[in-house]
């Protein structure tokens, strides 16, 4: 007994010098100049660059609108495999994993023809404006929709777990003998025992857009992490400053995600 | 029972009672997956306020048949009418059907008290009501006391309980049970029957109770219909469905029967040396085979008898005796436990059957 905790610790005092040793020397390599003690100007200079706000700002816009898109995409539709215990499961499932095998920069080359050949030939027609609309730079739609395709795998697996852990079909038709519709009986019986699975869901699609930066970067956005290597690449202090910074931010994130959805989840209870 | 109990009884009898007992009536469900035939022309009439249990072997279609009361499946033709109304195309939601299910099914994420209330809160009913109204049916079904719980935090038992007071919540017009004791250990089984049974009565609510257990069918229904293979068999009293059982299916699946080759001639069958009349209707063939109870069958002591006593089993009151015949059969016996004290294993025997018409059925390969 004794022997194996000393295991664990071991392993675990290992797996922390290897990650924690890199991140302290960084953080050291950031705020101690040499000949002038501890001082925060790399951070400093990073947040009055311009750019910051609007590049955060975009990234979390993003992530909002990908994790709503990609929940109203996947939810119904794993609940409706479970309850049908249709044939169509293998299709969703191989569907869902594609663009894991997909690499982005294939990907986003896609997407890049598409956008450059797509007006050409529809430009006497209506979807001209929608090209149009989608490449907004304030607010690039193109983004959202690559990135729901890209969170599929990640979502899709969440959720599938968590329906497994629960009998959906028996908990929908309790509902439903109790007088509720379909919607509600999703909504009601369904979605508050899948809190942890949404909540999983929704912390992978989040770290997932807030460090995606191919896609981006090819077709011309500046989100957040775009935005980090266009500030970093000539001074080595601030590249480094910034990728701590870029982790705080992340960290905070999942975090503040992490504890709205505990809040949540005493407040359904009263 | 004291005053204010009969007076509590009586007002929630007035909150769970709907106005009058339902009638409920399937006629001619038929219902297929892919190459199974689940439902075969089902005809099944439930009378108001009676308890009719469902009974049949695995995958005779009883859960279907219930479901599609309740809206969740839907006949590929044939109806199903409430009072003489055809709610066939009525969706789930508005059925007026309370439902318990065979697995625990009540919503892990609320109390025990929400979950009761659950009904209500669909039907938009001010909170204070409901949480009084589902504090009521909990009180009804002897859990008033646990209102706070998860679900989780309760035996199975207790779940199904609870499963039952959110099925009464909304006064349905019929209640509607799956199976609701068969994964409850045998104690608890016979507590909550007899429950169950109790609480259908006070209420006079019309009820399904799905079941492949045959004794608990026998002791809580007032009709049992026997299903084979999405048809019904015989729908009886359980007095008359035990005696009097129409074909050999119901008899040899309700209660024990044992077989005994006889030879029937014109409406007389000749069986162990005896001639006895034949009970109901005679197959065609003359080779067939006599059904009897094991507590019809008589056995004695008989130096020169053919048959030979295979196994005993004590079962309290009486000994329930294997015996076999000169031909190989064997059959069920039961003798009061004095008689049956010198017939040990082994012991040679004669058997004999009452001289009362017996129910005849072709021959079992
Ligand atoms: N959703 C379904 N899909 C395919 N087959 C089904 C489905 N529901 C029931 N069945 C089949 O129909 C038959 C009757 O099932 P069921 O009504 O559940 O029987 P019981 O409740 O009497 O055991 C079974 O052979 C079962 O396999
Ligand atoms: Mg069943």
């Amino acid at each position: 007994m004794a022997r194996l905790n000393l295991w664990r610790w071991g392993v675990l005092a290992l797996a922390g010098l290897y990650f924690l040793v890199p991140l302290a020397a960084s953080v050291v390599f950031t705020v101690d100049v040499p000949g002038q003690g501890v001082t925060f100007d790399a951070y400093r200079q990073i947040v009055s660059t311009p750019g910051f706000g609007p590049g955060l700002l975009l990234s979390l816009e993003l992530a909002a609108a990908t994790i709503a898109v990609v929940l109203l995409l996947m939810v119904p539709a794993t609940v409706a495999l479970r309850l049908d215990a249709s044939r169509l499961r293998p299709v969703v499932e191989v569907v869902c994993s594609l663009p894991l095998v997909v690499p982005p920069i294939a990907f986003v080359a896609g997407i890049a023809t598409v956008l450059k050949w797509g007006p050409d030939y529809l430009s006497r027609t209506p979807l001209f404006q929608t090209f149009v609309a989608i490449q907004n730079q304030d607010f690039p739609v193109v983004l959202v929709l690559a990135y729901v395709v890209m969170a599929l795998p990640f979502v899709y697996r969440s959720l599938d777990a968590g329906l497994r852990a629960i009998d959906v079909r028996t908990l929908v038709e309790a509902a439903r003998s109790c007088g509720a519709s379909p919607a509600q009986a999703l909504v009601r019986a369904v979605l508050p025992n899948l809190r942890g699975a949404l909540l999983n869901a929704s912390f992978l699609t989040l770290a997932l857009v807030l460090g995606e930066f191919t896609v981006a970067q090819l077709l011309g956005f500046t989100p957040f992490a775009v935005w980090i290597y266009s500030v970093g690449g000539s001074q080595a202090q601030l590249s480094v400053a910034v990728s701590v910074l870029s982790l705080l931010v992340t960290w905070a994130l999942l975090l503040s995600l992490a504890v709205l959805g505990g809040r949540s989840r005493t407040a359904a209870k009263g | 029972m004291n005053l204010m109990t009969l007076d509590k009884a009586a007002t929630l009898e007035q909150a769970v009672t709907p106005d009058k007992a339902a009638t409920v009536e399937f006629r001619g469900l038929r219902r297929e997956f892919g190459a199974t035939v689940a439902l075969d022309g089902l005809d099944l009439t439930v009378r108001p306020g009676e308890l009719l249990a469902l009974l049949g072997p695995s995958g005779c279609g009883k859960t279907t048949a219930l479901r599609m009361l309740a809206g969740f499946e839907h006949p590929d033709s044939g109806a199903v009418l409430v009072d003489g109304e055809d709610v066939t195309r009525v969706p789930a939601h508005r059925r007026d059907a309370g439902m318990v299910f065979q697995s625990y099914s009540l919503f892990p994420h609320l109390t025990v008290l929400d979950n009761v209330a659950f009904g209500l809160r669909m039907r938009k009913v001010r909170t204070a009501q409901r949480r009084a109204r589902a504090a009521e049916l909990l009180d009804l079904v002897g859990l008033g006391d646990k209102g706070e719980r998860f679900p989780h935090q309760l035996s199975g038992g207790q779940q199904q309980r609870v499963a039952l007071a959110r099925a009464l919540a909304l006064r349905p017009r019929v209640l509607l049970l799956d199976e609701p004791l068969s994964a409850l250990d045998a104690k608890v089984r016979l507590t909550l029957r007899e429950e169950i049974r109790r609480l259908q009565q006070e209420l006079g609510i019309t009820t399904l109770f799905v079941t492949h257990d045959q004794e608990e069918a026998l002791s809580m229904a007032d009709r049992v219909a026997v299903m084979r293979a999405g048809r019904l068999e015989q729908c009886a009293v359980p007095a008359e469905l035990y005696g009097r059982p129409a074909t050999a299916f119901v008899a040899e699946f309700v209660g024990t029967m044992s077989r005994i080759p006889g030879r029937l001639s014109s409406d007389t069958v000749e069986v162990l040396g005896q001639r006895l009349p034949v009970d109901g209707d005679a197959p065609a063939a003359t080779e067939v085979d006599v059904l009897v109870r094991p507590e019809a069958v008589r056995v004695t002591a008989d130096e020169k008898g053919e048959a030979r006593v295979v196994a005993t089993a004590f079962l309290g009151a009486s000994v329930r005796l294997t015996v076999r015949l000169a031909g190989a059969t064997e059959l069920k016996a039961d003798l009061p436990a004095h008689e049956a004290a010198e017939l040990s294993a082994g012991a040679a025997v004669t058997v004999t059957l009452p001289e009362r018409p017996v129910l005849v059925a072709e021959r079992a390969r």
